[in-house]
C-alpha cells in the first residue's frame, strides 16, 4: 500500500523539462488507469479544450492557492457537470472555502486556470451567483431584508442607475421564495441566524445566476431554513441551474446532493454521490494523513517570514 | 549656530518625556490603542480648563489632577458610548474626543480673560522657552527648569509602575481573559494603563503640546516594534528611539531652517518629523521585518532555489547520459531553467565559489560535492513526487511543478522517505538516489 | 397567492413610503440655491452694516439681535451660516458611510495630513509669486497631502506587522508635526498672510468670506452629487465588500471613491472647525441618525439634516454669544444632538432599548405567575375534574395564598406583589377576600397556553435533544416565553405522537 504502484514509461525530457505536452498526455493516460484501480472513480480533465467541455459550469484546472505562501490547496482539477447539486466535503481546514473563493477571483491563485462555462470568470460574471458565510457581515447594518436581498440586481441595474420598482418586485419574488417574504422590511439584525441565511439565499436568487456558489449554507440554521434551503436547491436543479454548497454535514450529504467533491488540500475524489460516497473514500478525505505536506507547508512560511541564519 | 544652555535643557526635557511617554506608549501599541493615546492626550485641554474653572487658580497640582480625570473620564465615555450606544469603537473615540475637545476650547474662550493658557501653546507645546532661565525651580537642592521635574516625575513614575507590575501588564496586554483567569483584573490593569496615558499626556503637554505627546506615544514604539519581539526589549528601544527623535528634533530644528534662510522652526513639530523619519528607516532597513531586508531574503531564497535547480539538472543530465561528469552549456542551462541569463550567471558563480561545479570544456560540470549536494536534491524531488503520487493521487503530469516546489524542503525527505516505506523508484519509474553515496 | 398579494400590496406602500435618492439631491439643492442667490446677492447689501461674528459684544444679546440673527439679516453671518451649513450637510451625508465602512478615525489621521499641505502650497504659491492665502490652491494642498497620507497608512498596514490604530497614529502625529515645522517657518516668511493659516488647526469659521463660502459650496455639492450618484454602489461597499468582488465591483475604485470624499470633506471641514474638530462634522451626524432609522437612505438624509441644523445652529449662537468659536460650538451641537438621539433615538436609543427589555422582562414574569398559578390549579383537582375538553372547570375554585407561590421561583415578595397586581388589574387573576388568588376564566386560558408551550418545549428537549429532564425545566424556561405560533404549531406537529393534541401535556418530572 505503501509503494507507489505501477511504473509508467520513461519520457526522457519529463524531469529535465518542465512542460512537454505529449509527454503529459502519454503518462496522463498510464496514470488515470492506475489511479482508476486505486478509487473508484477516475481523474478527468487533462489540460486540453477537448476535454474542458464549453458546457461545463465550472471547469478548474490545476490549481494551486497559498495563503501567504502556505498553500492550503494543491493542484486541483476538476468539472463540475450541469444542473447538478454539487457538495464540497472536507475537514476542516481542507480549503473547502478557499476553493470558492479562488475560483469567484476573491482569493490569488498561485498557478491554474478558472472558467465558467468555458470563459475566464471576469467575463461569466453575470452567470455566477454567490452566498457568503454569514460571519462575513456586520448584520447591524440599517438595511432592510428586501434590501439585502435587492443588492444581487445591483449587477443587472448598472453604475449609477436607482434601484427601481421593477427590482425590488424581483427581489420580493426571491424572498417570497425562501419563505421570508413577510420579513421583507425587517432590519436584518432582527432576523435569527436561519433567517439571515435565507436572505443570503434570496439575495442569490434574484440574481437569477446559471452557477451558484454557496458556502456553509447550512452551518448552524434552524430545521426551517434547512428545509427552504433544501427546497430552493431542487428548484434550482428543476430548472437547470448548477450548484456548488461547501457542506459540513456528512449525514445528509446522500440525501440533498447528486455530485460529491471530496476535498483535503487536494481533491480526494470527485463523481456522482452513489459512487463517490464510500467508507474507503471518506478515510482517505478525512484521515490525516498529509502531516508531513503540512510540514512543508509551515517550512516554507517560516522561511519566508524570516531570513534564514546560515 | 550658537549652543545655549537653554538648548541642553531642552534636549533633556524632551529626552525625558520620550522616555515617560514610550513606556505606556509601547503597551497601547501592543493593545492595538495607539488611538486611545490620542484621544486621551487630546483631553487635555478641557481638564486644564475646567480645573481652573473649578478651582480659580492656576495651581499646577489642580490643572495636572483635572486633567488626569478628564483622561480617564475620556477612556470612561468611551466604553459607555460604544456599549450604551452600541456604536463601534473607533467611531466612539472620535465622537468623545472631539466634543470635549470642543468643550475645551469653548471654556478657553470663556476664561480668556482670567488665564494665560492660550489654545496654541496647548497643542504644540512650548518646549524652546521651557528651559529658559525664568521657568527655573529649586527641588531637592536641585535647580533646573519645572518641566524638568515634571516629565522627569513622570517617567520615574511610569518606570516604577512598568518595573512593578511588568509580567500583570504583559499578560493582560497579550491576553485579558487569560489574565482575569489567573485572578488578574484586566478592566483594572486597562484603567491603570488609561490613567498611565492621562498623566504621562498631562506632563509633557507643557512641554510637546498635547497633540504631539501622541508622536511620542505611538511613534518610538511602533519603529521598535519592527525590531524586536520581546516586550522589555521593545520598551527599552522605544525609549531609545524617543530620545533620539528628541535629540535630532532639536538640533535639526535649529540647523535646519537656516539653510533655507530661516531662523529655526518648532522643536516639538521637528521631534515628531525626526520620530517618523526614524520608523520609515527602520521601516526600511530593520534585519528582520525591514522591507530591504524581505526583499533581500526573498531574492536570496530565489537565488538559493535556483542554484539548486542548476545542480538538480546537471545531476539528471549525468543520469540521463551515463557519463560522469557531463558537461552543460550556459546557454542550455539557461533555456532548461526558464530563468534570466544574468541570473542563472549568478548561481553559477555562486556555486563555483562553494565549489559545487567547476567550469568544464564547454560549460559547467559538478564536482564530487556538488554531486552529494545535487543527489540530495534530487531524492527530495523524487521522494516528494512518490508522495504527491501516493497521497494526493496527482495525475503523472501534474507532479513535476509541485515536487519542484516541495524538493526545496530537504529536511523533510527523510521523513518522506520512511512514511513511503522507502520506495526505489519515483512514479517516472527514476531511480531515487539513497542518502549516501552508495 | 393571497399571502403573495399581500406582500405586493405592502411592497407598493414601502415602494411609496420609501425615500427616494433624488430626494437627497433635491433637499441639498433647495438648501444650497437659497444660500447662492445669498451670497450673489451680497454685494447689493452693505457688509459694513450691522452685527457680524467677528465682533461679538459682552452683553446678552437682545431680542432684536436675536431675530437679526436669526433670520440672517447680516451679510456675514449669512455667509458664516451658509458656509457652515453646506458643510453639515455634506459631512453627514458622506460620514454616513465612513462610519458604516468602519473607518471614522481614518478622516481624524486625514485632516492631520492635510495641514503639511496646507503649508506646502502656501510655500509654493508665494514661491510661484501668488498669494498664499488663495484658498483653492491651499485646499488643493491639502487634498494631495491627505491622500497621500491615506496612501502612507496603508503601506504601514500591509508592509510591517503594525495594525491599523499604530499605523493612523503614526501618520497623523508625524504629519502634524510636520505642519507644525512648515508653519513655523512660514511665520517667518518676508509675505503678508500667514497669520491666516493658524485658523486651519482650530478653525475660525468668523473668518469665512464670500469666496470661501463658494468654494464650500461647490465641493458640498459634488460630495453630495457623487455620493447620490453611487448611494447603492457604496452601501454594497460598506455592507459586504466580499460579495462586491464576487459580482465584480471595483471594490478598491469605490473605496478609493470614498475616501477622496472623505478628504474632500474634511479639507472644507479645516477652515470652519479646524483639523482636530473636522472628524467630529464627520462621525458624530451619521452616529447620531443611526439611532433614529434602520434605513441606510434615512440614516443618510437624517445624517445631513443634522449637520445642517447644527451648523445652523453652531453658528447662530456663536454669533449671539460673545467668546464663543463657531467650530467647537457646532460640534457641541452635535454632541448635544448624539446624547438626545443616543437616549431617545426611536430605533436604537436607549429608552426604547430599556423599555423594551422591561417589556420582555415583565411578560416573562407573567407567564412565570401565571404557571404557577396553573401547577397550584393541578395539583389542587383531580385530573378529571380539571378540564373540559380544552377549557379549565371553574378556575376560581382554586385559591392560592401568596405564601405558596413565593417558594415556586426565585422572586422576592415585592416582585411578586407588583406581578400580581399588573396580573389583577389585566383580569388575569382575581384577588379573592381572604386575600388570596385564583386564575379568572381569561388568566385560566392564557395559563394553559403558556404551561403548554413550555411542556412541549420540555418535552421536545427531552425526546429530541436527550437533554436529561432534571435539566430540562431550565432550558425551557428561556425559550418558551419567545415561542412564536409557528413554532408551536412545528413542535405539536413533531411531538404529535407523544402528546394528544390541544391539551396540556403532564409536566415530564412527572410531577
Amino acid at each position: 500500500m505503501n509503494q507507489p504502484t505501477a511504473n509508467p514509461p520513461r519520457t526522457a525530457a519529463a524531469d529535465a523539462d518542465r512542460a512537454v505536452p505529449p509527454a503529459r498526455m502519454a503518462s496522463r493516460g498510464v496514470t488515470d488507469d492506475q489511479t482508476a484501480s486505486a478509487t473508484p472513480v477516475a481523474h478527468t480533465a487533462p489540460p486540453t479544450g477537448e476535454e474542458h467541455p464549453r458546457t461545463a459550469p465550472l471547469a478548474i484546472h490545476d490549481m494551486t492557492v497559498a495563503y501567504d505562501r502556505k498553500p492550503v490547496l494543491w493542484d486541483v482539477d476538476l468539472n463540475v457537470p450541469e444542473g447538478q447539486l454539487v457538495a464540497i466535503v472536507g475537514p476542516n481546514g481542507a480549503g473547502k472555502s478557499t476553493l470558492i473563493k479562488a475560483a469567484l477571483n476573491l482569493m490569488p491563485m498561485v498557478s491554474g486556470q478558472v472558467l465558467i462555462y468555458g470563459k475566464p470568470y471576469r467575463k461569466q460574471r453575470h452567470l455566477v451567483g454567490y452566498v457568503p458565510q454569514r460571519e462575513t457581515v456586520d448584520w447591524d447594518f440599517p438595511v432592510s431584508a428586501l434590501d439585502v436581498v435587492a443588492m444581487g440586481r445591483y449587477g443587472r441595474i448598472g453604475w449609477f442607475r436607482p434601484v427601481t420598482r421593477k427590482h425590488r418586485r424581483a427581489a420580493l419574488d426571491a424572498l417570497e421564495r425562501v419563505e421570508m417574504a413577510q420579513y421583507a422590511h425587517r432590519q436584518i439584525s432582527q432576523l435569527s441566524g436561519g433567517q439571515q441565511q435565507r436572505v443570503f439565499l434570496a439575495r442569490a436568487l434574484a440574481q437569477d445566476a446559471k452557477l451558484y456558489f454557496m458556502d456553509e449554507p447550512f452551518a448552524s440554521v434552524d430545521a426551517a431554513t434547512e428545509r427552504a434551503i433544501v427546497r430552493v436547491l431542487h428548484e434550482l436543479k428543476d430548472a437547470g441551474r448548477t450548484v456548488i454548497v461547501v457542506h459540513h454535514d456528512l449525514q445528509t450529504v446522500t440525501e440533498y446532493f447528486d455530485y460529491l467533491i471530496l476535498l483535503n488540500m487536494r481533491v480526494v475524489t470527485h463523481g456522482p454521490v452513489d459512487d463517490v460516497f464510500t467508507q474507503e473514500n471518506l478515510r482517505m478525505t478525512y484521515g490525516g494523513r498529509l502531516t508531513l505536506l503540512s510540514e512543508a507547508a509551515q517550512l516554507f512560511t517560516q522561511q519566508s517570514r524570516s531570513p534564514r541564519v546560515d | 549656530m550658537n549652543w545655549l544652555i537653554s538648548d541642553t535643557w531642552t534636549i533633556v526635557i524632551g529626552s525625558l518625556c520620550a522616555v515617560a511617554c514610550a513606556l505606556p506608549g509601547a503597551l497601547l501599541v501592543l493593545r492595538r490603542m495607539s488611538m486611545m493615546g490620542d484621544a486621551i492626550s487630546h483631553t487635555v485641554l478641557p481638564g486644564l480648563a475646567i480645573a481652573f474653572l473649578l478651582t480659580h487658580s492656576r495651581a499646577p497640582l489642580a490643572m495636572f489632577i483635572g486633567a488626569a480625570v478628564i483622561g480617564v473620564a475620556t477612556a470612561f465615555f468611551i466604553q459607555g458610548v460604544q456599549k450604551l450606544g452600541k456604536t463601534e469603537s473607533g467611531a466612539s473615540m472620535g465622537i468623545v474626543f472631539t466634543t470635549l475637545f470642543a468643550v475645551g476650547l469653548v471654556l478657553m474662550r470663556q476664561a480668556v480673560d482670567h488665564v494665560d493658557i492660550d489654545p496654541d501653546c496647548v497643542l504644540y507645546g512650548a518646549i524652546e522657552t521651557a528651559g529658559t532661565t525664568w521657568q527655573y525651580i529649586t527641588l531637592l537642592g536641585v535647580t533646573a527648569p519645572r518641566a524638568v521635574f515634571v516629565n522627569g516625575g513622570a517617567m520615574v513614575v511610569n518606570l516604577v509602575l512598568i518595573a512593578l507590575l511588568y509580567k500583570e501588564f504583559k499578560i493582560s496586554a497579550f491576553d485579558p481573559a487569560l489574565a482575569t483567569t489567573l485572578g488578574i483584573s484586566a478592566t483594572l490593569m486597562h484603567y491603570l494603563l488609561m490613567t498611565m496615558t492621562a498623566a504621562t499626556a498631562v506632563a509633557a503637554f507643557e512641554s510637546v503640546g498635547s497633540i504631539l505627546v501622541i508622536a511620542m506615544f505611538i511613534v518610538p514604539p511602533a519603529t521598535a516594534y519592527l525590531l524586536t519581539d520581546r516586550l522589555a526589549v521593545m520598551m527599552v528601544l522605544s525609549a531609545v528611539f524617543g530620545v533620539l527623535a528628541a535629540v535630532f528634533g532639536h538640533v535639526a530644528a535649529i540647523i535646519v531652517p537656516p539653510w533655507f534662510g530661516f531662523e529655526g522652526t518648532s522643536t516639538a513639530g521637528m521631534m515628531a518629523v525626526v520620530a517618523g523619519l526614524l520608523f520609515a528607516l527602520v521601516w526600511l532597513a530593520s534585519p528582520r521585518y525591514g522591507v530591504l531586508a524581505r526583499m533581500y531574503h526573498r531574492l536570496v531564497m530565489s537565488m538559493h532555489v535556483l542554484c539548486e535547480d542548476v545542480m538538480g539538472l546537471l545531476y539528471r543530465l549525468e543520469e540521463l547520459t551515463d557519463t560522469q561528469p557531463a558537461t552543460m552549456p550556459v546557454a542550455d542551462m539557461t533555456q532548461a531553467l526558464v530563468a534570466r541569463a544574468w541570473l542563472v550567471r549568478r548561481a553559477l558563480g555562486s556555486l563555483g565559489r562553494q565549489r559545487m561545479i567547476r567550469r568544464g570544456d564547454l560549460g559547467y560540470v559538478l564536482t564530487d560535492a556538488g554531486r552529494d549536494q545535487a543527489r540530495q536534491l534530487v531524492r527530495s524531488h523524487r521522494l516528494w513526487e512518490s508522495y504527491l503520487a501516493h497521497y494526493l493521487r496527482l495525475p503523472a503530469d501534474h507532479l513535476h511543478d509541485p515536487a519542484n516546489r516541495l524538493e526545496h524542503a530537504h529536511e523533510l525527505a527523510d521523513k518522506v522517505d520512511v512514511a513511503l516505506g522507502r520506495p526505489e523508484t519515483d512514479p517516472q519509474g527514476k531511480t531515487i538516489p539513497s542518502r549516501d553515496n552508495q | 397567492m393571497a399571502r403573495i398579494n399581500t406582500s405586493r400590496s405592502r411592497l407598493r406602500s414601502f415602494t411609496a413610503r420609501r425615500p427616494k435618492r433624488g430626494a437627497l439631491v433635491i433637499a441639498a439643492a433647495l438648501s444650497m440655491s437659497a444660500f447662492t442667490a445669498e451670497i450673489a446677492a451680497a454685494p447689493m447689501q452693505n457688509p459694513k452694516g450691522g452685527h457680524s461674528i467677528a465682533d461679538t459684544g459682552f452683553t446678552w444679546p437682545t431680542v432684536e439681535q436675536t431675530v437679526r440673527v436669526l433670520t440672517l439679516r447680516d451679510y456675514n453671518t449669512r455667509i458664516v451660516v451658509m458656509g457652515v451649513t453646506c458643510l453639515g450637510l455634506a459631512s453627514g451625508t458622506v460620514g454616513t458611510f465612513l462610519l458604516l465602512r468602519k473607518r471614522s478615525l481614518t478622516a481624524d489621521a486625514l485632516s492631520h495630513a492635510a495641514l503639511p499641505g496646507i503649508g506646502l502650497a502656501f510655500i509654493t504659491l508665494v514661491l510661484l509669486g501668488q498669494d498664499g492665502k488663495h484658498l483653492p490652491g491651499l485646499l488643493a494642498g491639502a487634498f494631495i497631502a491627505g491622500c497621500l497620507g491615506v496612501g502612507c497608512i496603508l503601506i504601514i498596514r500591509h508592509t510591517t506587522r503594525l495594525k491599523d490604530d499604530a499605523a493612523l497614529g503614526i501618520v497623523l502625529s508625524v504629519s502634524f508635526g510636520l505642519g507644525v515645522v512648515l508653519l513655523t517657518i512660514i511665520q517667518q516668511m518676508p509675505v503678508g498672510g500667514q497669520a491666516g493659516l493658524q485658523r486651519f488647526v482650530i478653525g475660525r469659521a468668523a473668518s469665512m468670506g464670500a469666496r470661501d463660502a463658494w468654494v464650500i459650496l461647490i465641493c458640498a455639492a459634488a460630495v453630495i452629487v457623487v455620493c447620490a450618484a453611487l448611494f447603492k454602489e457604496l452601501q454594497l461597499l460598506c455592507f459586504d465588500q466580499g460579495y462586491a468582488g464576487a459580482q465584480g465591483w471595483p471594490v478598491i475604485r469605490l473605496d478609493v471613491i470614498l475616501m477622496a470624499l472623505v478628504t474632500m470633506v474634511t479639507v472644507i471641514a479645516l477652515q470652519s472647525v479646524g483639523l482636530v474638530l473636522a472628524v467630529a462634522m464627520l462621525i458624530i451626524p451619521a452616529a447620531a441618525a443611526r439611532f433614529w432609522t434602520d434605513q441606510l437612505m434615512r440614516m443618510t438624509l437624517t445624517a445631513a439634516l443634522i449637520g445642517m441644523v447644527s451648523g445652523y445652529l453652531g453658528a447662530v449662537i456663536s454669533a449671539l454669544q460673545p467668546r464663543m468659536p463657531t467650530g467647537p460650538v457646532i460640534v457641541l451641537v452635535c454632541a448635544a444632538g448624539f446624547g438626545v438621539s443616543m437616549v431617545a433615538g426611536i430605533r436604537r436609543g436607549m429608552v426604547v432599548r430599556v423599555w423594551r427589555h422591561w417589556q420582555l422582562n415583565n411578560r416573562v414574569a407573567m407567564q412565570h405567575l401565571l404557571r404557577a398559578m396553573f401547577e397550584q390549579y393541578e395539583s389542587g383537582t383531580t385530573p378529571d375534574r380539571a378540564f373540559d375538553g380544552a377549557r379549565m372547570i371553574q378556575p376560581r375554585r382554586i385559591k392560592v395564598q401568596f405564601d405558596k407561590l413565593l417558594p415556586k421561583r426565585s422572586w422576592t415578595a415585592a416582585e411578586l406583589r407588583g406581578i400580581a397586581a399588573t396580573a389583577v388589574r389585566r383580569g388575569l387573576i382575581h384577588r379573592n377576600d381572604d386575600n388570596s388568588l385564583s386564575l379568572t376564566d381569561a388568566g385560566g386560558a392564557q395559563a394553559r397556553r403558556v404551561v403548554r408551550n413550555h411542556r412541549l418545549w420540555e418535552t421536545y428537549l427531552i425526546h429530541y435533544a436527550d437533554i436529561a429532564p432534571s435539566h430540562v425545566d431550565r432550558d425551557a424556561d428561556q425559550i418558551e416565553h419567545v415561542l412564536g405560533r409557528d413554532m408551536v404549531d412545528r413542535l405539536e406537529r413533531l411531538l404529535s405522537e407523544q402528546l394528544p393534541p390541544r391539551t396540556v401535556p403532564p409536566s415530564p418530572h412527572g410531577a
